[in-house]
């Protein structure tokens, strides 16, 4: 009966919510997508931001992993003062 | 200044083509120039979808080996006179496809169009790279559905290691376009929900298009879905999205959720 069959239903969503969420966060460690690069640019625009007018495009920040050396490197264009009056 | 956008999924038949054709035709439609470029060399269906197959004579390939220049290759829409198709060649050699080629052409297309959007090959293979290697942003095509959820992680991935923009230390900028989308199942938990998609995936959401039949019929036709059926829902999606591109701040509307009680109780009984 169609009333019952209301109460009954295929919700199947909700696991495939769960799976996905388990085998991304195992894949991102193994291909190596973390959102590290992304978040740190946020956070040196954000304080840069605070003190020169600087957008996102600005931060180029590069990682380079070699076998025992982690370089992080930072390269950013700053306005002058002629340009942001 | 020109934006190169690049289409792509990771996994095939999700949209790439249809939504390429669509976008690239709604964004002519608000008056900026547009070409909509086909990477998928050997397996070409954009020229199907725009319904220029007949008038291809010279394509991506030709303008790469020297045998074409771009103005010879481009295609006018008949429609839209802003609105430009570059085909890409029917030949089996995949390695036809060079890193210098797809620099000197997307270079050149740059200088001539507002908008360049390239409809990536399916897969992570090179045609994808290289699909991908000098856009400005990206649309990810995801359907709701866990195969699709997990290329397209996989695609986010390879924007922010193989791109021209992630070699020199910038952001591509991601966007997330659902096709596909049932809104009535989704309300029943029988399908990932919008939100799941985009938090999962943690790219901002470009647009949500309803699965519908209006988009066969475009595709029948070889009208952009834009150009031919104005009234559908999914057109509708698709012009909202193009205006997004273009920064403009269109509330993203997802279809209605869940069925109330009563409207299904009779619905049901009806059938």
């Amino acid at each position: 009966m169609n009333f019952f069959k209301l109460f009954k239903q295929n919700k199947s969503a909700p696991i495939a919510r769960e799976r996905l969420q388990v085998l991304l966060a195992h894949e991102r460690i193994s291909t190596g997508r973390s959102e590290l690069v992304s978040r740190m640019r946020q956070d040196i625009v954000d304080v840069i931001a605070r003190h020169v007018g600087i957008k996102t495009d600005d931060v180029r920040v590069k990682i380079n992993h070699r076998k025992s050396v982690f370089t992080l490197k930072i390269d950013m264009e700053v306005p002058t003062a002629q340009d942001s009056s | 200044m020109a934006k190169v956008v690049v289409v792509t999924s990771g996994k095939g038949g999700v949209g790439k083509t249809t939504s390429t054709a669509a976008l690239g035709a709604a964004l002519a439609q608000n008056g900026q120039s547009v070409v909509v470029v086909d990477f998928d060399i050997g397996l070409r269906n954009l020229d199907l979808m725009m319904g220029a197959e007949r008038r291809v004579i010279f394509d991506l390939i030709n303008v790469i080996q020297g045998s074409a220049n771009l103005s010879q290759a481009l295609i006018r829409d008949k429609r839209l006179e802003n609105l430009y198709l570059l085909a890409a060649s029917q030949t089996r050699d995949k390695n036809a496809l060079t890193e210098k080629g797809v620099l000197q052409v997307i270079s050149e297309l740059r200088k001539k169009f507002d908008w360049v959007l390239c409809d990536s090959p399916a897969g992570i293979e090179r045609g994808a790279v290289l699909a991908m290697k000098h856009a400005d942003i990206a649309i990810i095509i995801a359907n709701p559905e866990i195969s699709s959820v997990r290329d397209s992680d996989r695609i986010i991935g390879l924007l922010d290691a193989k791109t021209e923009r992630a070699k020199n230390g910038q952001e591509v900028e991601k966007h997330l376009l659902i096709t596909r989308f049932d809104s009535s199942r989704a309300g029943t938990g029988e399908m990932l929900e919008v939100d799941d998609i985009s938090d999962i995936l943690s790219i901002p959401l470009l647009g949500v298009v309803p699965e519908s039949k209006d988009i066969l019929s475009a595709s029948n036709l070889g009208i952009p879905i834009t150009l031919s059926n104005k009234n559908s829902t999914s057109a509708q999606a698709y012009r909202d999205a193009a205006k997004r591109l273009n920064k403009e701040d269109i509330p993203i509307i997802i279809p209605t959720k869940k069925r109330n009680f009563l409207a299904g109780w009779f619905s049901g009984r009806a059938a």
